[in-house]
């Protein structure tokens, strides 16, 4: 691909998809942990007498698990997007780090 | 008298110039102008004395000194060399050589035809 | 109830079934069969020792006491696992490459393999994991006295329990753990052992989930409906406590040690970790799906005051279901197990590699080339180690007395673990980070984690009294364990971390910016930042001084005779050998190295081969400083041989100037030769025929006259020479000024041949052709005229055809304006050619007019007018051609 001079600007399109399932991959870290970190918002006892209704612990299990296995989904699927790609390692290194 | 010398040389005028002196005390004055047959023709001719250029076209005076006298017949064959070049290594090489007078050009008449006659007389 | 018999049997049962597993699998490893135990699903179980009984028992304890915090433990790692790409990737391809054999092993190699940090590392190391083995040898003790505690007689003594236990781990890891010298070649075994006890863990807490859900719960929504009725039916969080809990969890998770030898160590292949990214969270999730049913149902159907930590068989039990209690034990049973064989692997070859070999081989001072088989000791040192470390975590457990809950040992590990973060990834993603950095930020983050996480611990007035707790340390109020420089209310677990890890990264970051790397160092740092665009090769030996036969028998000590001739024969062959012994390249040296790292650790086997390399015989008190020291003589050997090669292009340009000079004396002896000739040649005919004109007497008057005239043109000749030779003499030193001035080629060409033929007695019959010499010409006419009459001048002179012809043709082409001169004479000899234009050269000239200087004048002039003078040859005749530059040549009108 950029083996002579610069990379060509545009990229047939089965390469810019894997580009941009590889910035998905990269991002998808970020994603869970904004997920997971949004229950610091939830009020806690903490708060005083003054704050809402707390949440129920059937609600909060439920939800950290569904992030769970959202993220292990969408991990599972990028992988095998990008698992036919033989380049996957070598197009990530062309990636600025 | 009746000697007979070889003058071995090419520049014209020097040789008339030479020619002119030594015919005039009653030599014998054969010339030649090629450096690379000079030794031939000196061993053809049998001369009682060689007057010798240093400077000449196809063989330098030298290296027909050095081949005469590798012949034993012409070992003490007296030999006057005359040079124009005038450097104090051309007179060692020459000496070194067996010359057996070295003279620079210009050069005396008197000196030419003197050092010719004591050659000849030194060799008998 | 099952007597603890039996559950000692099926323990039994169950451990030789590992052994036999371990074993086979080492069989079909070494008999080439054993792709299948290097598969990526095998690389993901084994990455679930991350999973200890911390996870299996501890877990629901946990969530029993803190609801959903236990969950953070599985966030943090699930988090870096998918984000493989960001540090991962790095840390995996770093270690493979660099061989790095543990995590000390990792941060010596990058801090230009520095002893005294490895020695750090493993020394925090150990410290920071013998608790956590300590709290495995607990969990099984207290899961069968759980068994035991109801059938009276049948008491556990669990001291001596734990003892078996410790004992039989012990047996375990020295057989498979050391069989194997090279770490490279990994533990085959232990590896699918702790597989399979991935697996076993797994179902087992899977099985008591369901059974809980299912079987007490009656399914997901009463679950549910239970779940908010319970005691912590809330969402109840300390925030700080969420956010440094992940935190941390993430941190221990790439920084464990017995993490980085299943992850980084133990890794087959790089792929196998882009599907351990979504496998391993997955595996994760699992376990930690029905921790928080079991607590719930726990803590409604055991008594009050019965201990959390093992809701997972009591729960069971309670129930009267001996068989998934029997399960259940054995899940927490491989965990703890699992989890003390790894660890005790990853700390055994820490302390072996840069404690214990180095010690022992400065004991001997003979150094690396010692009589005796260092593969031996090697090998007793791993096992020794191993022994040690798990002697340590028995006697921890017995002192401790096995109180505290699990999940505080857990943490408190993992926030000494931790530390070594900042000097880890500092190294892979930060050139500028130095040895001196690293140990600052460690010994920083150590010395904090003692103080505020690891003394605390064992409570107020064990070994930090009730003093120093409200009043600090010397009775300074803002060195207070748990709340330094004074901020008080903070959770002591965020404490330490916060404070540790802030100021281990800024004691780094600040130091490195301030020390100055060695060159090895810096060397190590670009190789690991870069470890993506560099070729995988470390700094080279120079190979040269190396014998083969040395290397092996060094080898030979090291990786026991097979593998060593295997690996040299191997070598030979890639080399084009017949015999068993490669020459000794520095690709060889480097791939050698890291095959004895992997044994021996990076700074004892660089040490090592640069004995041998350096042929010096370099003490082994300096094995620390070899690796140093020999860098930086490579460093100013490097210097050396530049200075050498500059001195030799000095000598070499004042040789060549010598030449120059010698030659030019020679030139300017033969020129001043050539003058005295010329000179002297004409001056003896003049003196010796005047001297016949005044000596002779009675000379004839034609005589006479014939004599005069000789002596006159002889003059003549002598002041054309003098002529000549100044303006030779001009032209040569570029003093000439030139008349430029316009006219026409015909009109000089006419000129020239006119002044020619007036000064010859020679006819010569001479050809040109008008029509092309129409041009106007700007240049110095004189100088060119000057050229043509001496060119049409020695075309008479030296012209020896019956018929001299001339003929002149004027050519333009291209750029050029050329003047061309061709008689019909005979042809110069190529000998002769190369000549013609050198002062004094003189062709075949026997009256002496010529003093040999004419061409070498025209070449001079020609030079000036920016144009050339050449001869070209023919088979008849001989050419001299002027070349004129474009410009000067107008066309005519």
């Amino acid at each position: 691909m950029s083996e002579h001079g610069l990379p060509p600007v545009f990229l047939e399109r089965r390469s810019y998809r894997r580009r941009r399932m590889m910035d998905a991959l990269r991002l998808l870290p970020i994603l869970g942990l904004f997920l997971w970190m949004l229950p610091l918002f939830w009020p806690t006892a903490a708060d005083g007498p003054g704050a809402p209704d707390k949440m129920a612990m059937s609600t909060a299990v439920t939800y950290v698990f569904a992030v769970w296995l959202t993220l292990i989904g969408s991990a599972l699927a990028l992988w095998s997007f990008l698992r036919s790609s033989p380049e996957m390692g070598e197009d990530a290194n062309a990636e600025p780090r | 008298m009746g000697k007979h010398v070889l003058l071995v040389e090419d520049e014209v005028n020097i040789i008339e110039a030479i020619r002119f002196l030594l015919s005039r005390e009653g030599w014998q004055v054969d010339t030649h102008s090629d450096g690379a047959t000079a030794v031939d023709t000196i061993r053809a001719a049998r001369p009682d004395l060689v007057v010798l250029d240093h400077m000449l076209p196809g063989k330098s005076g030298l290296d027909i000194l050095t081949e005469l006298r590798a012949d034993p017949d012409f070992q003490t064959l007296p030999v006057l060399m005359l040079t124009a070049r005038g450097q104090a290594r051309d007179r060692e090489q020459a000496e070194k050589a067996g010359v057996s007078r070295f003279m620079t050009k210009p050069f005396s008449n008197l000196e030419v035809v003197t050092a010719v006659r004591d050659l000849v007389q030194l060799a008998q | 109830m099952a007597s603890v018999n039996l559950l000692v049997g099926v323990s039994l049962i169950y451990v030789t079934f590992l052994f036999a597993i371990a074993f086979f699998a080492e069989r079909a490893a070494a008999k080439g069969r054993g792709a299948w135990l290097r598969s990526p699903l095998v690389y993901t179980l084994s990455l679930s020792i991350y999973c200890t009984a911390w996870t299996f028992y501890g877990a629901v304890g946990y969530a029993a006491r803190s609801g959903m915090e236990f969950v953070t433990i599985y966030l943090g790692p699930s988090l870096v696992m998918i984000g493989w790409w960001w540090a991962l990737r790095k840390l995996v391809r770093v270690g493979r490459v660099q061989r790095a054999t543990s995590v000390a092993d990792l941060i010596s190699s990058r801090y230009g393999k520095s002893n005294l940090l490895a020695i750090v590392v493993t020394v925090m190391a150990v410290i920071g994991v013998t608790p956590y083995i300590a709290l495995q040898l607990q969990s099984v003790t207290l899961s069968l006295s759980i068994f035991s505690a109801p059938d009276a007689g049948g008491e556990v003594d669990q001291a001596i329990a734990a003892f078996w236990v410790a004992f039989g781990l012990a047996i375990f890891t020295v057989l498979f753990g050391t069989r194997n010298l090279n770490a490279n070649e990994r533990h085959d075994g232990v590896v699918i052992a702790i597989a399979v006890e991935a697996v076993v863990k797994l179902i087992a807490l899977l099985a008591v989930g369901i059974f809980v859900v299912w079987g007490i719960a009656g399914g997901i929504a009463p679950m549910m409906e239970r779940i908010d009725a319970s005691p912590i039916g809330e969402w109840d969080m300390d925030r700080s406590r969420w956010v440094a809990l992940t935190a941390l969890s993430a941190a221990a998770f790439l920084a464990l040690p017995r993490m980085f030898q299943v992850m980084v160590v133990e890794n087959e292949d790089e792929r196998h970790l882009q599907i351990a990214s979504w496998a391993f969270p997955l595996y994760l999730m699992l376990m930690s799906l029905f921790v928080v049913p079991i607590a719930v149902i726990g803590l409604d159907l055991m008594p009050a005051g019965s201990n959390p930590d093992l809701f997972v068989l009591t729960v069971p039990l309670a129930e009267g279901q001996v068989g998934l209690a029997t399960l259940s034990f054995l899940g927490g049973f491989s965990s703890a197990t699992s989890m003390v064989i790894v660890a005790t692997l990853a700390l055994s070859t820490m302390v072996s590699n840069h404690v214990v070999m180095p010690v022992w081989l400065s004991a001997r001072a003979e150094g690396a080339q010692v009589s005796g088989d260092v593969r031996n000791v090697v090998i007793m040192a791993r096992r020794a180690s191993i022994l040690m470390i798990i002697g340590l975590g028995y006697f921890y457990y017995r002192f401790s007395g096995g109180g505290a809950a699990l999940a505080a040992i857990g943490l408190i590990s993992f926030v000494g673990v931790a530390q070594f973060l900042p000097a880890m990834f500092g190294g892979i993603f930060w050139r500028g980070a130095t040895r001196w950095g690293a140990l600052a930020g460690l010994v920083v983050g150590f010395a904090i984690w003692v103080f505020c996480s690891l003394l605390p611990s064992f409570g107020p007035g064990v070994v930090l009294s009730v003093g120093i707790f409200e009043n600090g340390l010397l009775g300074i109020g803002w060195l207070r364990p748990q709340a330094l420089f004074g901020i008080e209310g903070i959770d002591p677990t965020v404490h330490a971390v916060a404070w540790s890890l802030v100021l281990n990264t800024t004691a780094f970051i600040a130091v490195s910016l301030v020390t100055f790397p060695g060159p090895l160092e810096r060397l190590q740092g670009a190789q690991f930042v870069n470890v993506f665009d560099h070729s995988t090769q470390a700094r080279g030996w120079e190979a040269a001084r190396a014998t083969s036969e040395d290397l092996m028998v060094m080898t030979q000590r090291i990786l026991g005779a097979d593998e060593a001739q295997t690996l040299f024969r191997a070598e030979a062959k890639r080399q084009g050998l017949d015999g068993s012994l490669p020459e000794p390249t520095q690709g060889f040296l480097q791939n050698l190295e890291r095959e004895l790292a992997a044994s021996v650790g990076a700074a004892t086997a660089h040490a090592m081969i640069s004995q041998l390399v350096g042929g010096a015989s370099v003490s082994v008190q300096d094995l620390m400083a070899v690796a140093d020291e020999s860098a930086q003589i490579l460093e100013y050997s490097n210097q050396l041989e530049a200075k050498s090669h500059e001195l030799t292009r000095t000598a070499g340009k004042l040789r060549e100037a010598n030449q120059k000079l010698t030659a030019l004396s020679v030139q300017k002896d033969a020129f001043l030769s050539q003058i005295s000739h010329e000179l002297r040649t004409p001056m003896t005919s003049i003196r010796s025929f005047s001297e016949i004109l005044r000596d002779t007497e009675g000379m004839g008057q034609v005589e006479k006259t014939r004599y005069a005239s000789i002596i006159h043109g002889e003059a003549i000749r002598l002041t054309r020479l003098l002529d000549d030779l100044l303006d030779l003499s001009v032209l040569e030193n570029g003093q000439v000024s030139l008349r430029y001035e316009a006219g026409r080629l015909s009109d000089l060409l006419e000129q020239s041949i006119v002044t020619a033929q007036a000064a010859s007695t020679r006819s010569m019959d001479i050809r040109r052709r008008h029509v092309n010499e129409a041009l106007v010409l700007t240049t110095d006419l004189d100088r060119l005229g000057q050229v043509f009459i001496n060119l049409i001048t020695n075309a008479q002179k030296y012209c020896d055809a019956d018929d001299p012809e001339l003929v002149i043709s004027v050519q333009q082409d291209g750029d050029e304006l050329s003047v061309a001169f061709r008689d019909n004479g005979t042809p110069i000899p190529d000998a002769a050619r190369s000549v013609i234009f050198e002062k004094f050269a003189r062709i075949g000239d026997q009256d002496g007019s010529g003093a040999g200087l004419g061409l070498a004048i025209c070449r001079e002039i020609m030079a000036r007018l920016g144009g050339d003078i050449t001869h070209v040859p023919a088979a008849q005749g001989n050419t001299f051609v002027v070349h004129l530059p474009r410009r000067a040549a107008l066309a005519a009108q």
